[in-house]
């Protein structure tokens, strides 16, 4: 026995070394692991909510349609009824958090109709597509309705 | 007190404290005009893209950018548009094309009826439910969210690109001003408050369709069950969350 434990002072040391081994690994792990770390996985869980708090540019069509109401009766009639409002308008929530604030935009028909009806051979064979050389003219809004575009555009008084 | 009084006094207790707390909820604390707090359990989100209906028309790819700020040039993006133009005789060496990602739509390049296949392949993050480009990143700041989103850590990520190497999609880029790596995060900060992400609130032909497979209404089991569907890439087992029906063989 006395022989086993004759050098208590270098495992007494030895302990000392591994404690105070520890304790700087515990504070290294307090220091550099983020909070949150570990929560649902490997990465820190206020990644999720950082991720989530990304402001939002495209309103949706909802919140278009709870304003302009009439719209989506007009679009019903026409083979444009399933395009979502800024598929064309592009991304309004500014105007749709406040439209005193940011205007709503009126795309120009005739940049943006080629835009999906420009003739490409890669294109399903049923979509709708024109040569704008060979269709009759440029101005696309004067003979179609960009909401409904099988009809002529409504003359406005 | 009698014991029958008492249990029935406690029964009623009981029965309405939920009710009282509702009604505070309700009542007192102002109405619940948000949305009921989203829940990432409840949710399992994945796309499913219809190659028959894709346009080429580059909605989706300006949306994104617009969206979630991607530097316009260089040429990085978060979704990109490749068209494929397949001779039959040689299936195996398509000639891919994807002029700045499809983001000015595509110039005629082909003619029609010269027996060719021609057509469109919106590419995303696939969501990998087994990520290789998680499973490299030696600092986890990029991750499978709960509700099965890859995500990326912005404040964390160390810039190393071991991931932009792993993703067997090429999904993955260097932010040319944050220096942290970028990536589709399927809007997450859109699906999370109840919207769809910008590429499907733009796409005009319904090409590309947010699911939450873990809401048995989505229309996503509809289109899974009736359309034979394909994930890219499946022999390295990624554990894809994107299906595309119609996918040419060719396409990789
Ligand atoms: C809070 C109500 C509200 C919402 C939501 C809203 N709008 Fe508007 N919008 C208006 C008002 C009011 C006007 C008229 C402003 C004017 O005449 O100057 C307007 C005008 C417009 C115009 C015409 C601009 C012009 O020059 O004539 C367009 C286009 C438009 N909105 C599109 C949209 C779209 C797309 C959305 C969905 C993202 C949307 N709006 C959401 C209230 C709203
Ligand atoms: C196919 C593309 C397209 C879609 C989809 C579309 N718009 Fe338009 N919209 C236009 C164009 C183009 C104009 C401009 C017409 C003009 O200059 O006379 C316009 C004009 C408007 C105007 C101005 C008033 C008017 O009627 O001229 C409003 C308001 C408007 N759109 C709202 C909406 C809303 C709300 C939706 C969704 C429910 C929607 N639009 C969907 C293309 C579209
Ligand atoms: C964002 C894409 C997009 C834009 C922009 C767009 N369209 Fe369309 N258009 C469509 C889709 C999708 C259809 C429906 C095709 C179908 O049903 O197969 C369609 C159908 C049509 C049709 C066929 C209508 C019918 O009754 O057969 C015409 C004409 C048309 N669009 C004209 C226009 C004009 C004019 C503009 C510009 C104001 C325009 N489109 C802008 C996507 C678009
Ligand atoms: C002078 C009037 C006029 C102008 C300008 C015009 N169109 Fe047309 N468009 C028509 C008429 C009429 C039809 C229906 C008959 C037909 O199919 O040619 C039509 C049909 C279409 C169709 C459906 C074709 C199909 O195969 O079903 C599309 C798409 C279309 N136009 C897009 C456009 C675009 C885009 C522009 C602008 C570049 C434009 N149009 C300018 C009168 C016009």
């Amino acid at each position: 026995m006395s022989r086993l434990f004759g050098h208590k002072e270098h495992l007494v040391r030895m302990a000392g070394l591994f404690a105070a081994g520890i304790l700087v690994f515990l504070l290294a792990r307090a220091l550099f692991v983020p909070k949150g770390f570990g929560t649902y996985g490997h990465y820190r869980a206020g990644a999720l909510a950082d991720n989530r708090a990304y402001p939002v540019k495209f309103a949706g069509r909802d919140a278009c349609v709870e304003c302009h109401t009439d719209v989506p009766d007009a679009l019903k009639a026409g083979k444009h009824a399933r395009i979502r409002c800024e598929a064309c308008h592009g991304p309004l929530a500014a105007h749709a958090q406040d439209p005193t604030k940011a205007k709503g935009v009126k795309p120009d028909p005739k940049v943006l109709c080629v835009k999906c009806h420009l003739a490409n051979v890669a294109k399903p064979q049923g979509f709708p597509q024109i040569d704008p050389k060979e269709h009759l003219g440029p101005n696309c809004g004067e003979c179609h309705d960009p909401h409904v575009p099988g009809q002529e555009p409504q003359k406005k008084g | 007190m009698e014991r029958r009084a008492f249990l029935e006094a406690a029964g009623k207790v009981l029965l309405l404290t939920p009710a009282a707390a509702a009604a505070l909820e309700h009542g007192l604390l102002g109405s619940t005009e948000n949305p009921p707090e989203y829940k990432q359990a409840d949710h399992w989100w994945g796309m499913a893209i219809d190659i028959g209906k894709c346009i080429g028309c580059g909605n989706c790819v300006r949306a994104c950018k617009t969206e979630n700020d991607v530097p316009l040039e260089p040429y990085y993006f978060r979704t990109w548009v490749e068209r494929y133009h397949v001779n039959p005789d040689d299936q195996d060496h398509p000639e891919v094309d994807s002029p700045n990602g499809g983001y000015d739509g595509f110039p005629e390049k082909y003619r029609a009826g010269d027996g060719t296949k021609n057509f469109f392949v919106p590419k995303l993050c696939n969501h990998c439910a087994h990520s290789p480009c998680v499973q490299v990143c030696p600092v986890g700041a990029t991750f499978e969210s709960p509700d099965g989103v890859v995500l990326v850590d912005r404040t964390y990520c160390l810039g190393c690109r071991y991931c932009v190497q792993a993703c067997p999609y090429g999904c993955r880029y260097i932010h040319p001003e944050r220096q942290t790596v970028d990536k589709c995060s399927l809007c997450y900060h859109r699906i999370t408050k109840g919207l769809t992400t910008a590429c499907c609130e733009t796409c005009p032909t319904g090409a590309r369709m947010l699911g939450d497979l873990k809401d048995p209404k989505d229309p996503i089991h509809e289109f899974l069950r009736v359309n034979m569907v394909q994930v890219l890439k499946p022999q390295m087992a990624t554990g894809s969350k994107t299906w595309y029906a119609g996918l040419d063989g060719s396409v990789r």
